[in-house]
């Protein structure tokens, strides 16, 4: 197989592996900002739940920020065309995730209870929100977009914003946000005691089967959904321009992956078996269990996104010819080559201090222990 | 193509006021960050505990100003993409790159320490605590210098060609793009100019302090230790701030142009603007006072090379356009016929000026028929808005100077051990808080305004580079970015104001928490 082409699949793979962490680490900080109200009756204990999180919840974020560059770098037109035609989109994901930083580090330092108060709502909207439309963006991807590009790629976004958020795409955006509450609800089994702990545990429980319960409303969906097949024109070691390729839209594409290579239903099998999994392992108080499942939970749920709609990345509904693929939305060898090199170096490394400094910051949170660290949030 | 004029302008405006206000946060992470791990060797080399609270009081500040930092930094990730979306195709290949390796080597490393240096006092022992403060500011500046060499790209393309069939400009060479010159000199600049804010902010802080004679120890160290790391900064700043005039001199002649008002081209020796009044439209400037025989060494570093003006850039634009246009034409051949060999070898001939020729498409969308009138109206765009550059330039250097001169005094006095007995320089040092931020603004100005036409200087223009969205998507969304950062500056400085005058924590018994417990009493029942 040619490099170029070894190059593009690789780095398909690597932005699901983005993804994961993604949905892993901003995803268990959203579900802790999002279920704050439930975890946390008492400011004491809002403050406990929120110092688990405390030390961590900044370098999790470049998990999102570092899929932004890193699909700038790998995937240009992509990050061209997905975000400034889901415009509104994301706006609102932006808008509701500045927030957050604001939310951590001000809520605690003041201590009237309506300063507070409007921060616990403030980083409830800053986590449920981002879930829910990085969800969505993902259901759009699916569906397909109407966008079509000028002869010199200039793109044109022809829809309207309300469609963005259609109730397939709100679907996948809850599958999202429950797999978030359940990640949270792991985290803070493992890093809170008592009261806490309990409700944890059954968020963790409800967000799970939550979960499993909308990923299989998706899948029936799914079956039946209008999906991309590439017709002709498509050259995987060639050059990156989405205009020369023909596709056709056909009901229930999305299925011939799976059709073709049965070996990929263990990906959705993945995520039934890891949830139920997670909730017998948090029942039984092996909470870090449900936290490791919770991430081939994730594996799971990408992967059956990426196993259906590969090559497809990002399908035009408009002018489906046009829709960006692994073969055609890239950026240049020389560059996947060299963003490649960066990668192998540098994750490992970020993986190292990351687990440093989980491992620093361990141990359980209480609300006594806040209430005498003056400098916790 | 409706109401394209206004998109892009809104575009630009949006860009301007989320970039200047995320650039409000992040020159005073830079210099706080390496004045919190300055402070904290001292600590770890003396432990003195008056040195470990130092730390721990700028560290409370350093955490207010890192969080909107952060949060607005996440803006700037994306807006590329969700407003510059031509532009994002154009040179993602190379521009997202740095960006990428940003987030990589730099914002995880920040972020991820950031924490530990914020929670880990209890949990680290001091040289672990003290590396985790390092690696925070090693961090913070990493980003700047893979920022600065992704803008570096915008001032100065190298390392790149375009490629007709992808329809966008294509690494050719990585290395060459990140030792681009102009990088080198931008970033250790920029770098700098954010040690020199972060002095002036502790400088300032610590003079209210004395000026009411508030916690002496803290402040009268806290003074003498941000003079001293001022005085090198700020030194450094404005050396590096002439090297990159230099190397603007020769890549980016407009801005130059731009920066001293020069209309005509300037045969040695040439006099040096001090002030002027310049006049777009008529091409010249309403009044000027110079300095005689300044400008020719100071630009050229020599006594005889003529600077080129706005006059004889203009000329070269015309030729350029022409030259371009049939690079435009055969590109719009190739793109139905992409193996018409002639259309190619034409390409290839004038690929050189191909953003030329886009620069006149706006005016002559058939650049084919383009009249002299249209060439000679894309050529006059070719000089930047002058006003604007040539003040914001003379207001940066004047404030670098100001600084400069505050830095002295204030070193001065710190050695004699005066600085008490001289309440003019604290009045002074308090009153110059905002002069870093206003030349740093300043500074951004010159840089970005002083690059126009272009978003890729020579390469792409900057009419051409905006998502292509309607003017209603945004109207809102700027008005959306204008409220949420009026709310989040109001939260952000009272709670700064709040904790300045708070002040540190001056040693002795554990400090009185009841005024930061809770008031309430009924508050667990919310």
């Amino acid at each position: 197989m040619d490099l170029y082409a070894i190059l593009k699949i690789t780095w398909w793979a690597l932005l699901g592996i983005l993804l994961t962490g993604l949905g892993v680490m901003v995803g268990m900080d959203m579900g802790v900002g999002a279920s704050l109200r439930y975890l946390g009756r008492s400011d004491g204990e809002r403050r406990a739940v929120i110092n688990m999180i405390a030390p961590h919840w900044d370098g999790n974020q470049v998990w999102f920020i570092l899929g932004g560059g890193a699909v700038f770098a790998a995937w240009p037109t992509i990050y061209a065309t997905a975000f400034s035609g889901l415009y509104i989109v994301m706006l609102v994901l932006l808008w509701s995730m500045i927030v957050r930083p604001l939310g951590f580090e001000y809520r605690s330092k003041l201590p009237s209870r309506r300063w507070r108060g409007g921060w616990d709502w403030m980083l409830f909207v800053s986590g449920a929100v981002p879930m829910v439309v990085f969800g969505a963006a993902m259901g759009n991807m699916l569906e397909g977009v109407p966008f079509h590009f000028t002869w010199n790629m200039v793109s044109y976004y022809t829809g309207s914003f309300i469609s963005l958020f259609n109730p397939f795409a709100i679907l996948c955006g809850l599958v999202s946000l429950a797999l978030a509450l359940y990640q949270g609800g792991a985290m803070v089994m493992n890093r809170g005691e008592g009261v806490i702990r309990e409700r944890a545990r059954r968020q963790l429980t409800v967000a799970g089967l939550a979960a499993l319960g909308l990923f299989t409303v998706c899948g029936v969906w799914v079956w039946r959904m209008a999906g991309y097949v590439i017709t002709g024109g498509a050259d995987p070691a060639g050059p990156a321009i989405p205009l020369h390729k023909t596709v056709a839209v056909v009901s229930g594409a999305w299925l011939h992956n799976f059709q073709a290579r049965p070996v990929l239903w263990l990906l959705p099998a993945a995520v039934y078996v890891a949830v139920l999994l997670g909730i017998a392992a948090a029942r039984s108080g092996r909470s870090h269990v449900s936290w490791w499942l919770g991430v081939v939970s994730w594996i799971g749920t990408l992967g059956t996104l990426g196993a259906a709609t590969f090559p497809f990345m990002m399908p035009s509904s408009s002018n489906p010819s046009q829709s960006l693929t692994v073969w055609d939305a890239s950026s240049s060898r020389s560059t996947l080559l060299w963003m490649l090199g960066w990668s192998v170096v540098f994750v490992p490394i970020i993986l190292t201090y990351t687990s440093w400094a989980f491992w620093v910051m361990r141990g359980k949170v209480t609300p006594e222990k806040v209430e005498q660290d003056e400098h916790a949030y | 193509m409706h109401h394209l004029a206004t998109v892009v302008d809104l575009s630009r405006a949006q860009f301007a006021a989320t970039a200047l206000y995320h650039y409000l946060f992040v020159p005073l992470t830079l210099g706080l960050s390496f004045l919190l791990a300055a402070m904290e060797t001292v600590y770890v080399i003396t432990r003195r505990d008056i040195y470990r609270r130092m730390t721990r009081f700028w560290g409370k500040l350093f955490a207010i100003n890192f969080a909107l930092g952060v949060a607005t930094g996440l803006t700037m990730e994306f807006q590329f993409g969700t407003n510059w979306a031509t532009y994002s195709h154009f040179v993602g290949d190379i521009f997202g790159a740095p960006l990428a390796i940003e987030g990589l080597m730099a914002f995880f490393l920040e972020s991820t320490f950031v924490g530990l240096m914020l929670f880990g006092w209890e949990r680290l022992s001091r040289t672990k605590h003290l590396l985790v403060t390092y690696l925070v500011a090693l961090g913070s500046n990493l980003s700047a210098l893979w920022i600065l060499i992704a803008n570096s790209y915008m001032q100065h393309p190298v390392g790149s060609h375009f490629d007709p069939t992808t329809m966008r400009v294509q690494l050719s060479s990585f290395t060459r793009l990140i030792f681009n010159p102009d990088a080198q000199a931008k970033f250790v600049h920029t770098s700098v100019a954010g040690f020199v804010t972060g002095s002036i902010f502790v400088l300032g802080i610590s003079a209210y302090y004395m000026l009411r004679g508030r916690h002496l120890e803290v402040a009268k160290r806290s003074f003498r230790m941000a003079a001293l790391f001022g005085v090198f900064a700020i030194l450094a700043t404005i050396t590096l701030g002439d090297a990159l005039g230099f190397i603007d001199g020769s890549v980016q002649p407009t801005k130059l142009v731009a920066m001293e008002a020069l209309w005509k081209t300037a045969e040695p020796p040439a006099g040096f603007n001090l002030i002027a009044w310049p006049d777009q439209k008529a091409q010249r400037n309403d009044f000027e006072l110079k300095i005689p025989y300044v400008l020719t060494p100071l630009i050229t570093h020599s006594l005889h090379k003529p600077i080129p003006g706005a006059d004889a850039l203009e000329r070269q634009a015309r030729t350029k356009i022409r030259e371009g246009i049939p690079a435009l034409e055969a590109l719009h051949t190739l793109s139905s016929h992409p193996d018409d060999a002639a259309a190619r070898a034409r390409f290839k001939a004038h690929e050189k000026d191909l953003g030329y020729a886009l620069l006149l498409e706006r005016y002559a969308p058939d650049v084919s028929k383009a009249s002299p009138a249209q060439i000679g109206k894309a050529a006059r765009d070719t000089i930047p808005p002058v006003f604007p550059v040539f003040w914001s330039f003379r207001i940066m250097v004047a404030a670098g100077f100001a600084m400069l001169a505050l830095f002295i005094l204030a070193v001065l006095y710190s050695i004699r051990n005066q600085v008490s007995d001289r309440p003019w320089l604290l009045r002074l040092a308090f009153w110059s808080l905002p002069v870093p931020f206003i030349a740093n603004f300043a500074g951004w100005v010159v840089a970005e305004m002083g690059r126009q036409p272009w978003t890729v200087y020579g390469q792409l223009p900057t009419w051409l580079s905006a998502s292509t969205h309607s003017v209603g998507y945004m109207v809102f969304s700027l008005s959306g970015f204008v409220l949420l950062y009026s709310i989040f500056i109001v939260i952000e400085m009272s709670l700064m104001v709040k904790f300045v005058r708070q002040g540190p924590d001056d040693g002795g018994p554990p400090p009185d928490r009841s005024g930061i417990a809770l008031r309430e009493p009924r508050l667990s029942e919310v």
